[in-house]
């Protein structure tokens, strides 16, 4: 394949006709392929299905057979017997190929030159993308010295045959804030400048001295820069922005209810991963089969499970009729296409259907793929309600700092326990519990319950009617013994009041203790009212199903009979009851048993301190018996020592279990429910085709024989020497990265329908040195960003811009610098940064930064949960862009241009609007900066001049010149002018944002300052990395 | 495409030239592309339709959670004598349903709730509930034989609003303004408005994607235009920055962007430059927009009394034919409210009082303002519901119907869709089209049809293949044509 420069070195340098030397043959992977590919494919591609008149052009054997019409469409040698020729330039519309209402007629050049490939031999080769990338010789190029890594030779070679030179190299300014953005997505700062300038001088003025010879010495300023560069954590928190794109990344789940995920601790170990330059053929392994790999211990095996998580950022619906099984194939086609976008940059989502159209991916082997993802015990839905909505599996994972708060809760918990089990062990306990026990269980004793009665149902005409319907009212009494205590009853009949009735009878007791004392507890669907011997004791208007326990009553009955009435009175829906009169804790039968277990022959008046041989009476219970007495004493009468020492261990205890619910839970991969595999008709889970097994694809090299079948296996083979993709997909990646579009354009396309590479050897190369040098990510971006390539400058001026421009408009010879606006996320970075205000904190769950009121007002139409935007305070307002929380149904409101984060992503699109201009303007983000960044020009500088000075620099790297001075110097005089006569006005913009402001500031000034410095903001060279 | 600094601040200075200004941007006026994309040849530019269209604005009154068809616009008399008999199973077992009912062990038929009656000179069948609607039935094309898979919301608006259940398309709005670019400079091309019935007895979330660009650029996405707050997000300047100190600071910002484009002769900076003087703009014309004190008595009465309380749905419809008087090309209403499991007997009265006098004075207004014959106005949600019952028949407040994806109503106006006409007809349960069967994409076939577009020519190139409104299906329905 011929580089781009030489096409348009063709374009460009034709030598007069008459001197023109022959054509070159006509290039197939170059000037054929695509054709081929994009007008013929479709219909006489790969896909089997959609084949017409049997005719295939993607494989030379069999384009060269005779197809159904029995005429051979290509005959080597001979275009004017081959069918293909006659067809394309058939005078008949309606015979002509292809079909004009395809709209993808060829153009005459284009006819002739397949006409001349036929000619020519009709030689085919493979598809660049299939092929191994082999290390190209650097070629010769007339400026070596230019050069500084090997890849500016590349690039040069397609200069110099296109007839450009370089650009010239950028001014240290403009080199240090451009490598500073493209690493860490920072501004540097004033006194990094600086010092990168002063260093770039004294290194020169050193040259100057030793001459020539001592020109090229190294490590140079540059360097250093770069070095200290990639040792900041911002490095990683830069470079994961397009993993996140990539991965889907979110906080939600994206569907109905859009429940909240704490999947970011995923995002915590790929920052971390970066920054540690984890090796990328080891980053992918761990993302695609972490959870398979072997760990050298719990902890290691927890992180790569969660590295695994970029397989389950998919969406999720947990929307009330949704069909599970339908759910789970859209999660694992999800899969498949973040898997294969991501690091194979194929389209494979194409062969869900159907035979890719354009590649050589067929539905079966799409579906071979799929067995991989297709084994994980999930249902398709979230498995947890409440806010957070989670889908099996996962795990739960404790931070660092987690962990260290975990340990000192766990240890105090112990503690508690150890002096409760003191308290616990002291002498004289076991007899204040034989002394309780005694009298409590004596009053149980005492009492005896009935059973129910019930009246006939009273039919009401609304719930309300039927609370109130007076006790009196009941008629009809008959037994229920089977209303047995302690189960919920079901009743049926809606707008009823339901009334039963109990007699209670309490014996006298001994001595002087007369009274029992009980306490009635009940459950009721819906409403309760309670009369004992005709007084009502309780009242409950619920609405609620019924459950044990929701409403209960303390009573002291004196000896005699007793009446309970109870009124259950049910809205809609089935009604219930549920009962249980307990004393001291304990329902009344188990005391009742409890009380057979001590000796019969008890003292009525036990004395206070109960001799051993009783204490031996109680040794005789049942170890359940005697743990459910001790429980209820505990309970009900614990000594104050014990009860402190209770209360002490059941507040650790609970302190633990605060703390572990707020661990965060992430969800990871698993296959611990492997599936049967089929092919899908249409992609339709319903209509499953013939099984298939794990495997990968055909046109790519084979695994080994002994590969394993899940993904591990796959990962193994993605990253082997033989695959020739993944290397070049991650050095097209990182060049996106820097330059802001790949050698492959389309960078999530390597197929046939793709761009072809504008510098294959050079791509070719690049992908053979990563892997020879270890896959080091952070070696890949220093070489690109350490190139004399990345070092040009990106004016376009003059008679050299408006030829470039003219022949190079996207700047794919890379004659000049790469220009181009930042992305959201970092223009806000670097307005907290530039002011000030940004929190320079690590990781973490999400938070929550300005966003306009109601930014969520589209979800919160349902009831089902709160969708307020819960905007932080503090410093949390001042973090980076890549923790603000990401709903996944309403993107944060000031990330224009960003990906919608709901299928995986890995190209950018920039686009320009109003509405951009009007989000930097005035968003308190940006507004809250410049007054913050204003302030700060304040205290360090006296004089107008001098601040405007400092906060331009700030922002852009450079000071300003005279005249741009002077326009922001009157900008400032004008609202100077207005803030002094308004001072309501400059108080109103001084109020924007939560940070303290400097009162003792003349605040015309300030105000006015601030007006400058959202000016500043929002020039084009701040929004841009140029 | 230079822009010299006499030019732009010549024109800007007197906040006029917007015309010029748009001379610059290459396209549409509202926003544009960075750059060039691979395989999309003039993506700088609106496609420009493939032949004369027919429409040239469309209004979408969306009508989210899934109104009944049964109820309101499909009138089976037959089934009175039913009356709580089982839907008989073959009718049933052909179609999906949601989970909700799917485990339903008896499925007795409801017949409609309350009478239909004919309406206009058409003799249009509608319920009596859409009084209004009726009122304008002869402006109206009524299908009742529309299908579509899906069976849970999200996935069926999706479905309905992109092409595809899952989310990750550019919407029908998204490829309207890509396709026709803008009419106005000063107001985005796509504009959204979302209401909701006002007991929130529905649930039904809007999401961002409904309105979204998907893989096209994101400057086709909708915008939101809100109740309450800013109505576009950012639109207002900060509190203490008046009109002329912003007029000077971005007079100061299009001077120092001006120098540094004479020093980079990067052509980007010109076109940021136009949008910060678009933006300046947009911020006087929205206001303007939402001005409603020179609408006469007459005409908000028409929208009803509703129309006084912003956010209403009414207050939306209104707003909807300002908007499209103003040169935006596609408005798209956001309204829930019709997903009636078990409160059909109390909800769907109350549904069809919110947005029937609205929805047909929007109609009526169009018409009598001339713009009707160029707008397409399309009224209807993600699916239908059954004709058999969910819930406890007994209580009134219990009962109501599931989704039904397998047939339901829609009905379109104006844009050269035939007025007074039915299109189709469903089998004797409305459970499946018995003729004129219509899928979703059939119908978004044919709106981009009237926007001058062939569905399967409209494409982007995305992950290697020429995406579609349609995906892979389609047919233009031109039996709904004029």
């Amino acid at each position: 394949m011929l580089p781009l420069s030489v096409v348009l070195l063709s374009a460009v340098q034709l030598p007069p006709a008459g001197l023109r030397a022959p054509a070159p043959p006509v290039d197939f992977a170059r000037e054929v392929a695509p054709l081929l590919a994009d007008r013929c494919f479709a219909c006489h591609g790969p896909d089997e299905a959609a084949r017409e008149a049997g005719l295939r052009l993607d494989r030379r054997e069999d384009a060269l057979m005779p197809a159904e019409s029995g005429r051979r469409a290509v005959v080597p040698g001979a275009a004017a017997d081959s069918a293909l020729v006659a067809r394309i330039e058939h005078p008949s519309a309606r015979q002509r190929m292809p079909p004009p209402s395809s709209g993808k007629e060829l153009s005459a050049a284009e006819r002739a030159t397949l006409a001349r490939w036929i000619d020519e031999g009709a030689r085919w080769s493979s598809h660049w993308a299939w092929t191994a990338p082999e290390a190209a010789a650097a070629p010769e190029v007339r400026d070596a010295a230019w050069c500084r890594e090997p890849l500016d030779r590349f690039v040069l070679a397609g200069l110099e045959a296109a007839g450009l030179a370089p650009s010239p190299e950028a001014d240290p300014i403009t080199l240090v804030r451009r490598a500073t953005l493209t690493l860490t997505g920072l501004p540097p700062t004033p006194d990094e400048v600086d010092r990168f300038v002063a260093d770039v001088a004294r290194e020169a003025a050193a040259r100057a001295a030793d001459g020539p010879a001592g020109g090229a010495a190294r490590p140079d300023a540059y360097d250093r820069l770069l070095e200290r560069l990639f040792a900041s954590p911002a490095y990683g928190e830069r470079a994961a922005l397009p993993w996140l794109d990539a991965a889907r990344y979110a906080d939600s789940n994206g569907f109905q209810q859009d429940g909240d995920t704490q999947q970011w601790v995923w995002r915590d170990w790929l920052v971390q991963a970066l920054n540690d330059d984890v090796p990328l053929d080891r980053l992918a392994t761990l993302m695609l089969a972490g959870d398979l790999l072997p760990a050298a211990d719990a902890r290691a095996a927890q992180e790569q499970q969660v590295a695994t998580a970029f397989l389950r950022l998919h969406l999720l619906n947990g929307e009330g009729g949704s069909i599970a099984e339908e759910q789970r194939n859209v999660i694992v086609f999800d899969r498949v296409d973040a898997f294969a976008t991501t690091f194979l940059g194929l389209t494979a989502a194409c062969a869900q259907c159907h035979d890719h159209k354009f590649d050589p991916l067929t539905q079966r082997e799409y579906y071979a793929l799929f067995d991989y993802f297709n084994r994980v015990p999930e249902s398709g839905r979230p498995d947890t309600g409440g806010a957070y909505r989670l889908a099996e599996p996962f795990i739960t994972v404790p931070s660092n700092a987690d962990r260290v708060l975990l340990a000192q809760a766990e240890g105090a918990l112990d503690a508690a326990e150890a002096a409760l089990t003191q308290q616990l062990a002291a002498p004289g306990l076991l007899a204040a519990e034989a002394d309780w026990a005694a009298r409590t269980l004596a009053d149980a004793r005492r009492l005896s319950l009935g059973p129910w009665e019930a009246a006939a149902p009273i039919p009401a005409t609304s719930f309300d009617g039927a609370y109130a319907t007076a006790w009196e009212a009941a008629k009809g009494w008959a037994p229920r013994p089977e209303l047995v205590d302690g189960a919920v009853h079901r009743l049926t009949g809606e707008a009823t009041a339901f009334f039963f009735r109990r007699a209670l009878q309490v014996e006298p007791g001994p001595g002087s203790a007369s009274e029992a004392g009980v306490t009635l507890h009940f459950g009721s669907d819906d409403g309760l009212r309670v009369w004992l011997d005709g007084a009502l004791v309780l009242e409950d208007k619920a609405s609620r199903a019924a459950a044990p326990d929701q409403a209960r009553v303390s009573v002291t009955l004196a000896p005699g009979a007793h009446t309970l009435v109870v009124l259950i009175a049910n809205g809609g829906g089935p009604g219930g009851l549920w009962f249980e009169a307990r004393v001291a804790g304990l329902p009344v039968q188990d005391a009742a048993e409890l009380a057979g277990a001590l000796p019969s022959d008890l003292p009525s008046d036990l004395p206070r301190d109960l001799p051993n041989d009783i204490a031996g009476e109680a040794g005789a219970r049942s170890p359940e018996t005697a743990a459910r007495l001790r429980a209820a004493f505990l309970a009900a009468a614990p000594p104050t020592e014990v009860a402190a020492a209770l209360a002490a261990r059941d507040t650790r205890r609970a302190e633990l279990e605060a703390l572990r619910a707020t661990l965060p839970r992430v969800m990871v991969m698993s296959d611990a429910r492997p599936r049967e595999t089929h092919v899908l008709s249409r992609g339709n889970y319903e209509a499953p085709l013939e099984a298939v097994t794990a495997g990968t694809p055909a046109f790519l090299p084979p695994q080994p024989p002994d590969a394993r079948g899940d993904r591990l296996g796959l990962a193994r083979w993605l990253v082997s020497a033989e695959n020739p993709l993944f290397a070049r997909v991650m050095v097209n990646h990182a060049w996106q990265l820097v330059f802001g579009a790949g050698l492959v354009k389309t960078a999530e396309d390597f197929g046939a329908q793709g761009a072809a590479p504008s510098h294959p050897e050079l791509l070719d190369t690049l992908a053979v040195s990563l892997r020879a040098g270890g896959w080091s990510a952070k070696e890949l971006h220093r070489t690109l960003v350490a190139s004399a390539t990345f070092r040009q400058s990106s004016r376009l001026t003059g008679e050299r811009g408006a030829r470039l421009m003219a022949l190079d408009p996207e700047n794919r010879l890379l004659a000049r610098g790469a220009r181009r606006r930042l992305p959201a996320m970092l223009l806000r970075d670097v307005a907290l940064a530039a002011s000030g205000l940004l929190v320079r904190e690590l990781g973490g769950p999400p938070v929550y930064p300005y966003q306009p009121p109601g930014i969520w007002d589209g979800l919160a139409i349902t009831k089902e949960r709160e969708f307020t935007y819960p905007q932080s305070s503090g410093a949390a307002l001042y973090r980076r862009s890549l923790y603000t929380f990401w709903r996944r149904t309403v993107a944060p409101g000031n990330m224009f241009d960003a990906s919608q984060r709901q299928a995986c992503k890995v190209r950018a699109s920039v686009t320009s609007t109003p509405l951009h201009a009007l989000t930097m303007l005035n968003d308190p983000t940006w507004v809250e900066a410049a007054r913050a960044l204003a302030q700060a020009a304040m205290h360090r500088e006296a004089g107008l001049g001098a601040q405007v000075e400092f906060a331009f620099r700030r922002v852009v790297a450079r000071g300003p010149a005279p005249d741009e001075r002077d326009v922001l110097t009157r900008g400032f005089m004008r609202a100077h002018e207005r803030f002094a006569a308004d001072a309501a006005a400059a108080e109103a913009l001084l109020s924007v944002g939560e940070s303290a402001r400097d009162v003792a500031l003349d605040s015309a000034a300030h105000a006015a300052l601030t007006v400058v410095c959202l000016t500043i903001f929002n020039l084009d060279e701040a929004l841009t990395c140029e | 495409m230079r822009m010299t600094r006499r030019a732009l601040l010549g024109q800007t200075g007197a906040g006029l030239g917007l015309a010029a200004l748009a001379g610059l941007l290459q396209d549409d006026g509202f926003g544009r592309d960075v750059g060039v994309q691979q395989g999309q040849q003039g993506a700088l530019a609106p496609q420009g339709p493939h032949f004369p269209p027919r429409a040239k604005r469309v209004v979408v009154l969306w009508q989210g959670g899934g109104p009944s068809h049964v109820d309101l616009f499909d009138p089976k008399p037959g089934l009175e004598a039913l009356r709580m008999t089982e839907l008989p199973e073959s009718v049933r077992r052909r179609a999906r349903l949601s989970t909700m009912t799917s485990g339903q062990g008896s499925y007795p038929i409801l017949p409609a709730i309350r009478p239909f009656q004919r309406y206009g000179e058409s003799g249009m069948e509608l319920s009596t509930l859409l009084p209004s609607i009726g009122g304008v039935a002869d402006h109206l094309c009524l299908v009742r034989s529309l299908h579509t898979e899906a069976v849970n919301h999200a996935p069926g608006v999706t479905l309905w609003l992109t092409g595809s259940q899952l989310p990750g398309r550019p919407s029908l709005g998204a490829w309207a303004v890509y396709g026709l670019g803008s009419l106005s400079q000063d107001l985005p091309a796509f504009v959204v408005m979302t209401s909701s019935d006002q007991d929130r007895t529905c649930g039904q979330l809007f999401y961002d994607h409904y309105w979204g660009a998907g893989f096209l650029p994101s400057k086709h996405q909708g915008v939101r235009l809100r109740a309450s707050g800013d109505p576009i997000l950012y639109l207002a300047d900060p509190p203490g920055l008046s009109r002329e100190l912003r007029r000077g600071a971005l007079d100061d910002l299009a001077a120092l962007n001006q120098r540094h484009l004479d020093a980079f002769g990067d052509p980007e900076i010109a076109t940021r430059m136009a949008q910060y003087e678009l933006a300046f703009q947009m911020q006087a014309s929205v206001p303007d927009l939402l001005d409603l004190s020179r609408e006469s008595a007459s005409t908000l009465a028409m929208y009803g009394p509703d129309v006084q309380r912003e956010g209403s749905y009414a207050r939306n419809c209104l707003m909807a034919r300002r908007l499209l008087e103003r040169g935006v090309r596609f408005v798209q209403l956001m309204h829930s409210g019709w997903d009636q499991h078990r409160n059909l007997m109390t909800q769907l009265e109350v549904q069809c009082r919110d947005t029937d006098q609205p929805s047909a004075a929007l109609v009526a207004d169009l018409a009598q303002r001339g713009l009707l014959d160029d707008t397409i106005v399309l009224w209807g949600g993600e699916f239908g519901r059954t004709s058999f019952v969910q819930g406890d028949i007994s209580r009134l407040d219990g009962h109501g119907r599931d989704h039904l994806g397998s047939c339901f109503s829609m009905w379109l106006a104006g844009g050269g869709f035939r007025g007074g006409h039915v299109h189709g007809a469903s089998d004797d349960f409305a459970y499946h089209p018995a003729e004129g069967a219509l899928h979703v994409h059939d119908l978004q076939a044919t709106l981009l049809h009237q926007l001058g577009f062939d569905h399967k020519r409209l494409t982007w190139r995305h992950q290697g293949r020429d995406f579609r409104l349609t995906d892979v299906h389609g047919e233009v329905a031109r039996g709904l044509l004029a």
